[in-house]
Parts: C-alpha cells; structure tokens; sequence
C-alpha cells in the first residue's frame, strides 16, 4: 500500500493540548451546575464479608439538609456488563470492603458525609476469603450462592456452586504427547497482587432527572454508549431518553470503562427529581470503589524440543477478580485465549479461572491481563534459555509466531513485525554487550520480553461516526470514542482530514454525547484506532463522495477526474481547476441559470468486524474466532542494583511495537514512554497491600506509590514498526495498553541475569532482591 | 463559623463568606470559579491542587482559606492573564501531556520554579517537579519542554 499521506503519520501537535495547557478543558468536576447542585456521599461497609441484617437510617433522615437516603431496598436489582452478579446497594450481604450500603443526597457534601455516620447497620460476619487459591479449596464459603440464577453472557462459563464466576479452557493438540516429545521442561509458578489504576482524577458523576424526567449524566468515563444502554435497561427507559455526556476525563486506563459508582448518582438524582446530584470519589474510595486490577496465581510449564522449540505448553491461571466479576470475567475470557505469549505453540492447555475473593473487585486495566499471564510465560522463558543454554532474545526469535500460524484457540495469526520488534530492542539495549557500573558495589544488568495482546471484546463490538461541514469548509468530526489522554481527538481528526484533503486546522473532533454523537460500543481494549478510525474513514469517504457528485453534476466534470486536496476540489486534467469548500459545502453551487446543485454536506459510517465469533466449544476453547487481531512487541531495561541493599534503578528502557501504521508517530511514541512507566510502577512499587480482614493498609499515595518523574529512566527509547493491519484505517491498529505488559518481566529477568535470583512475585522491591540474593531457593543458575 | 475572606486572586481583590475549616481549593473552585486548580486526593499527596501564594507553590488542598486572608493567590487563569507563559507554549509544543488533569498543577510547580531558578540543570528541574504526579505521561515530555525553558533562559530571562 503505497500512498502519498498528507497528515496521517506525520507528527502533529494533539489537537487537545491548547485547552489542557490552558486550563480551558472543562473536567466534569469543572463544569458549573448552579445553585440547585446537591451532592452525595457513600457509606462503604467496614467488614470484607457479611450479611447485613438491619439499616436505620432514620437519624440520617431527619438531619437538615438531607434530602434523600438510598439503600438496597429501593433498588433490589443487580447490574453488571457480562455478568450481573453486582448490587447498587447490597440488601443482603456485602462482599468486600468499601461496598457501598447506602447513599446519602443532601445539599453539601458534608452534610451528606455527616449524615452516613448517623446510619446504623447491624452485620453478621462471615469467613474472609482474599487468596484465589483458598476461593477454589474444598469447603470454601460461597461468596455468590445465587451465582446460578445471574444474567450472564452466552459465551462465559460460570460455575454455580463454586467460587468461579467464569472458565475458560483451551485444549489444542494433545499436550501429553507435547510434553512427552520435549527435550526440556521448565516449570513456574507466579504471583501478581491487586494494583490500582489511580488515574488523577477521582471517578466522578453528576445526574439529574429532569422534572419530565429524563435522565441526564456527565460522567467521567470511556463508556458513554454502553452506561447509556446499562441506565435505560435498569431504570426501563427508552434510550432516547437517557442522555450520557462525557466531558474531558483526567484518566481512565480500563478503571473508568463499564459502568461502576455512576449507577449510585443516577439512584441519588431519581430521589430528588430537578436537581444535579454529584458524586465524587474521594482518593481513598477511588482505591475501594471504582476497581482494581485483578491479582492472578499462575503455574506456567512449557515443554522445548531440542532446538528450543517449544512443542507443549501449559498454563494455569488463578485469577484474583474481588468481589464482583461483572467485568473481570471478561479479563479471565480474553487472557484465556490467549496467555502463551506470542510463541507458536502446537499444543497447548489452558485454564483460566474467575476466582471470586472478598477483595475489591477488579476489571479492566491497561493490558487486560496480558500484564499479569506475561509475567509468569516471560520468566519462565528466561529460565528455559539458561537451562538450554540459549540466548534468551535467540529463544524468542526462534518461537515468534508469524502470519498464519495457528494461534492458541487455532485461527491464523494476522501479518506481524514481532521479529523486528525483537531485533530492534535488543539493538537499542546493547543485548549482549556487558556493561560495569562505576561503584564497585554496584551491578548493570538488562533484562528482555516479548508480549501481545488482542483486543478484548463482544464479538460484534462497533463504532460509527458523522462527519458535518461548515459554511467555512471545516469540519465537526462526531464519535463517541473517548479521548482519554492517548490521543484519539487527534488520530480521528487525521484520518478525515486525510480522505478529506483537509489542512488539521479546519478539524475539530467532539467528545461524545449520546444525544449528539453516533454509537461508539466503548473506548476500551486499545480498539479504538482500528475501529472508530474505520468509521471515521468511512464517514469521510461518503461526505467525500457527495462533495464529488456536486461537482459533477454542477461543472460537468466526470468524478472519477476530481480530487481533494488543500482544503477544496480539484482535478486531475485541469490544472487550474480549484473550488475551495468554503464556496458550497453549506450554499451548495450556483448553476448558469442561476439555481442551485447541492446542499450541506454530511457524511455517516459505521464499522464492525464481521468473521468474528465468540462460541466456542466450552471444553476445547475451539471452534470460534474470538479475538479480531494481536499487535506484538518487545521490551527491555538496563538497570543497575546495589548487591548489597537490592537498590535498583532503570537507566534505560527499549519498546517496540508492531501498530501496523502510526497515524500520530510522535503521540504513539508517548504511549509507549508513558505505558513504561506505568508499567515500572507495577513492577518495582505497587501493590494493593490488604490486612487477613480484607482492609487495604494503603489507601493513598503516600504508601502506595505511583512513579515521580525522578523516579524513571533517563533514557527512554520508544521505537515504532510498521507492518500493515489488512482491515485498519490506513493499515493502523492499537498499541496503547501494549505498552505496560514487557515491563514486569523485563525487570525481573534483568535481576536474574545480574544476581541469579528469580522473584516469581511482584512487585520486585529492593528488600525482596536483598533478601533472598543469597537464597538457594531463589537461585537462578547463569 | 462564617468569616469574610478577603484577597487577591489573580490581580483582583476578592471577599467570599467562607467556614474556618474550608479549604482553600474548595473555595477557589466552588466559590470563585477558580476551577483550575484540581482535586486528586485532598491530602496534599498528588500536586493537582497547587497554586501560587504570594509566589510560592502550595498545595491548596490542604491549606485552610482563612490562611489567605491578605494575601495574594495566583491560579492557571491569572497566571496566564497576559497570554500563554514561556513555560506553557513549551508544554504546547512538546505535547507534554495526554489526559491533561495534571497539566495546572505542573504548570504552577515549574512556574515557582523558573522564577527561582530559571535554567536549572535537569536533575534540579526533576527534584522540584516531584511532588507533581502524572499517571499518563512516563514524564518525558515534560522534561524536554522544561528543558527548552531552561536553555532558553541561559544567559537571561527573556
Ligand atoms: S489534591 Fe492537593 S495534593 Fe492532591
Ligand atoms: S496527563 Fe494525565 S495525569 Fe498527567
């Protein structure tokens, strides 16, 4: 495909940096409400498990300024996106920590907090259950006795009667024979606790049930559509009626994907008809309330023929979901398919488990689990090199899966740059080349992995968009794609103005409004570009063709001859021949006998895959074709680590990723720098750390630490590689949740290249290096 | 308890009814209309709320607004009062960020720190820059813009 592109893969400034810069972007919590504003707090329940067996809130009532008390009695029915096993407020039992038992609407938010104190809710505790393992082990108390009775998606598997919410298997080949072939089985097994995904703001919703009652939300989210949709059908609504407005969002990387406190802000704004009502996380609920990253215990073995080849592989997954798997069912779906890394493998197992835990729940965050199953396949890849005595990058090589073999569920793998991506990470560290550090007690050392990741999604997941003209020839670019900071405004806006022959100045591309914009199913599972980005094309592509046709029919040029270019029409075989837009997208163009061709130009498109399918045999994991594409890459560190404290600090980092086309090479480049460090967080810091009664011991950012800018790499090394997608916009498709999953095992593989001692649980703190350098059981040989 | 505060908030004299235990960030944003300065956690640990007062960076999430009482407060819309800043057209530039919910309270931080130290080496510019979380970022562009600033200003502030 070899095109002159004007503005797609050009750098460009993001079409949305002037109005962040400015302090122009109006945040939900910016926009001004006026006085009728009331606003509305949560009491969350202090137990990790326990039934509930009475609530007065007859003290909260009667303080003044309460204006309404919510609790599960005016709402008995359950909510979810795949799973509706999830309460608005509980009636009968709470399930973790923080869940909510009941709201308070009043006219301040401290009279509203004031007044959670004034409830009184008498609990029977029940066992706490906070490790995936003992959810499975015999006699486990059922966190969701009803687990049968819940509305649930056709294609997940839940397992009433246990504590798993949903499984999905993979049996391809025959493993015992694999493994019965194998030259060299090596074996782990890994540990990945909760992280959080504290974006800087807070969740926040704002609601009003206007007094003809239709409901109005501004919610800071990724998934106005699918909100929309949740809303109408819970409250019996016609979705017209329902109206989801997503203003600038400061953050969501999957925490603000679904629908999660926004369904408590619609319960406070229908007690109080005519009236805003706001609720705003505050940072310690943001840990409890919104969702974490779901934990995993994972048992990985592969089995390598003698060239390094690997012939078998199995993999167990014990996912660590919380209270509720609504969503992260869906996480334990997608890595099912699909946690063998980006190896061809001929046969393989795979179980993958929802275990249900009386911790917070957890959904989607950047990676989808690709971040935690990574973990487990990339160390043991290591290990493997060393026992054979191959190079671990050499290993990866030799296993990159290329176009068209079979994937883990047996559908073709789709045209990939991970050999590149590979040799091109393994340059830029210096793979190979011993480096010393200057201090004596001081070790360098690099570390290496190689990920994918699909993206996870329904099978029939779409988006649609419209594009509208101006009098002056620019463009309003509607979607309901989310801009959430990765730059979607500006790959939209590129795409149009590409088939367009649009300058970007003449761009503008809105946030979503389900009023206004098009139906987008959410901005999640780095999709957006190779969806919404089709519909974008196909939008411009019809306003294109109907700019053509007016001028045909008003010059009597045949179309085929017309072009766009410059911010008008002209033609192939008249050089002079120019019409801006400006003289007719809106006037339409005036005849010889002085009437008129045309009218305001508009242009509509819609994508969605169509050889998708997400019923598959529930024993084999076969049979379907879940997954639309996998985006590849690799990435490495060079870390230097004090022998005798474990004091490690990352001097430079490498990631490559295969995104087909970069329609914004700059913006892209910040995905990956960004994604990094996100990554680096997970690996070397974070970890929600919960007391034997289930309360997080580290509610704040004091003691749960996110990366400062001292405290990442100097030298930062994002690097892009272009291998077509068949069906994305300009060849395009996503990479921005990639970004985070090499970083975990990198790290890790580093320390054991440069101390011989293998930390199969992160996060890979200093004590843990210092502790157990010396310990045989830790001892990776080199 | 209500007292009349009375200030200046960016260049202009302001008086607002405010209680002896709100803080300064909710009274900016609820009462002033001050919305630039953001909420992130209210316990001075994220940076989001920063402001200047009497030049010097706070975080006015946890400074009480009867503090204030005479003093003068700037925010991201006064500091930009005669257009965009030598450090804000930097930002521009290098699209220093993707969410932007950060972007005001950084801003603020570089700003005290420039009219301090205005080409600072970039370990110093890293340090004063730390109490300023981005989640979206990895910082790096950050850095470069505020790395131009500091070249620029080598050898005087223009
Ligand atoms: S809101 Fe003030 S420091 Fe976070
Ligand atoms: S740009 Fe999102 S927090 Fe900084």
């Amino acid at each position: 495909m070899k095109e002159n592109l004007k503005v797609v893969g050009h750098d460009a400034v993001r079409l949305d940096i002037v109005e962040k810069v400015l302090g122009a972007a109006e945040y939900t919590d910016d926009i001004a409400f006026g006085p009728n504003l009331l606003h509305m707090a949560i009491l969350g329940s202090p137990y990790a498990h326990a039934e509930i067996l009475s609530i007065d809130t007859s003290e909260a009532k009667k303080l003044p300024g309460v204006k309404a008390v919510i609790t599960g009695e005016d709402y008995p029915e359950k909510f979810g996106l795949y799973l509706k096993d999830k309460s608005i407020f509980p009636v009968d039992r709470v399930r973790q920590v923080g869940e909510q038992v009941a709201g308070v609407v009043a006219t301040s938010y401290e009279i509203a907090r004031n007044a959670t104190k004034l409830i009184k809710v008498e609990y029977k505790e029940l066992p706490v259950i906070l490790d995936p393992y003992d959810s499975i082990a015999e006699g486990a108390i059922l966190i969701h006795p009803d687990l049968g009775n819940y509305v649930i998606e056709p294609w997940l598997e839940a397992q009433p009667g246990t504590n798993i919410g949903h499984l999905r298997r993979i049996r391809k080949g025959d493993i015992d024979k694999g493994f019965a072939e194998a030259e060299t089985i090596v074996e782990g097994e890994y540990h990945i606790p909760h992280v959080a995904h504290t974006c800087i703001e807070t969740h926040i919703s704002v609601s009003k049930f206007s007094l003809d009652g239709r409901l109005t939300m501004w919610n800071s989210t990724q998934s106005p559509h699918t909100q929309r949709n949740i809303m109408a059908v819970a409250l019996g609504m016609n979705h017209k009626d329902v109206r989801v407005i997503a203003p600038p969002i400061g953050g969501g990387f999957g925490g603000k994907a679904g629908i999660s406190m926004e369904v408590m802000a619609a319960a406070g704004a229908k007690s109080c008809p005519g009236h805003p009502v706001k609720l705003r996380w505050t940072r310690e609920e943001e840990f409890y309330n919104s969702s974490q990253r779901t934990g995993l215990r994972n048992k990985v073995k592969i089995g390598f023929k003698k060239n390094g080849k690997i012939i078998a592989f199995k993999h167990e997954m014990f996912w660590d979901v919380g209270a509720s798997a609504e969503y992260g069912s869906n996480v334990v779906n997608a890595t099912g398919f699909s946690a063998t890394g980006p190896y061809y493998i001929p046969n393989v197992y795979i179980d993958s488990k929802a275990c249900y835990t009386n911790n917070p729940t957890c959904s989607a965050y950047r990676g989808f689990g690709y971040s935690e199953f990574s973990f487990g396949i990339e160390s043991t890849m290591d290990k493997a090199a060393k026992i054979m005595g191959i190079d671990a990058v050499e290993l990866r090589r030799i296993n990159a899966i290329k176009e068209g073999e079979g994937v883990a569920y047996d559908v073709p793998m789709n045209p990939n740059g991970l050999i590149e991506c590979i040799d091109k990470v393994a340059e830029e560290i210096g793979w190979g080349i011993e480096e010393k550090s200057d201090d004596p007690n001081k070790i360098i050392a690099k570390g290496f992995a190689s990920v994918w990741k699909a993206p996870a999604m329904p099978a029939n997941e779409s988006s649609s968009a419209f594009i509208k003209f101006s009098e002056d020839g620019s463009i309003n670019v509607m979607v309901s794609g989310m801009e959430l900071g990765q730059g979607l405004l500006t790959v939209m806006g590129k795409i149009a103005a590409e088939v367009l022959g649009l300058t970007l100045d003449k761009v503008r591309v809105e946030l979503p409004d389900t009023d206004r914009n098009p139906y987008e199913w959410q901005t999640v599972a780095s999709h957006v570009t190779w969806s919404c980005g089709n519909a974008v094309k196909r939008a411009a592509i019809d306003a294109r063709d109907k700019i053509l046709d007016i001028v045909q029919r008003a010059h009597f040029i045949d179309k085929s001859q017309l072009y766009l270019e410059d911010n008008g029409v002209k033609c192939t075989t008249q050089d002079s021949f120019y019409i801006p837009f400006s003289d007719f997208v809106i006037t339409g163009i005036q005849t010889e006998h002085n009437t008129w061709v045309g009218g305001p130009i508009l242009g509509s498109g819609m994508f969605m895959p169509e050889y998708t399918n997400a019923m598959v045999d529930p024993k084999t994991g076969l049979g379907g074709h879940p997954m639309v594409h996998y985006t590849v890459g690799a990435g490495a560190v060079k870390v230097e680590i004090d022998k005798e404290t474990g004091r490690m600090k990352v001097l430079k980092m490498a990631e490559a990723f295969d995104l087909g086309k970069a329609i914004n090479p700059d913006l892209s480049k910040d995905q990956i720098n960004g994604g990094f460090v996100q990554g680096l967080g997970t690996a070397m810091w974070e970890q929600c750390i919960f007391d034997e009664k289930g309360k997080m011991l580290n509610d704040g950012f004091t003691d749960y630490k996110i990366p400062t800018i001292v405290d990442v790499p100097r030298d930062m090394n994002p690097i892009l590689v272009e291998v077509p997608q068949p069906d994305g916009p300009y060849g395009a498709r996503g990479h921005s949740e990639h970004t985070m999953i090499p970083v975990m095992p990198a790290i890790a593989n580093a320390v054991a290249n440069g101390l011989s001692v293998r930390i199969v649980d992160v996060p890979v703190t200093a004590e843990k290096i210092a502790m157990r350098m010396n310990d045989p059981k830790y001892k990776e040989e080199m | 308890m209500n007292h009349i505060l009375k200030f200046n908030l960016n260049g202009e004299a302001v008086e607002v009814a405010v209680k002896s235990n709100e803080k300064l960030l909710d009274v900016l944003r609820d009462k002033l209309g001050a919305v630039s300065a953001k909420f992130g956690c209210g316990v001075a640990e994220c940076g989001a709320c920063t402001v200047l007062i009497d030049d010097l960076s706070v975080r006015s999430c946890i400074t009480f607004a009867v503090e204030v009482e005479g003093k003068s407060v700037v925010t991201l819309e006064g500091l930009q009062a005669d257009g965009p800043t030598k450090i804000q057209k930097a930002f521009i530039k290098h699209n220093a960020f993707q969410c932007g919910f950060c972007a005001p309270g950084f801003i603020m931080s570089a700003t005290e720190l420039i009219s301090k130290n205005p080409s600072p080496n970039e370990e110093e510019m890293r340090h004063a820059l730390a109490g300023n979380l981005c989640r979206c970022t990895g910082y790096q562009n950050i850095v470069d813009a505020m790395n131009e600033v500091a070249e620029d200003n080598k050898g005087g502030v223009k």
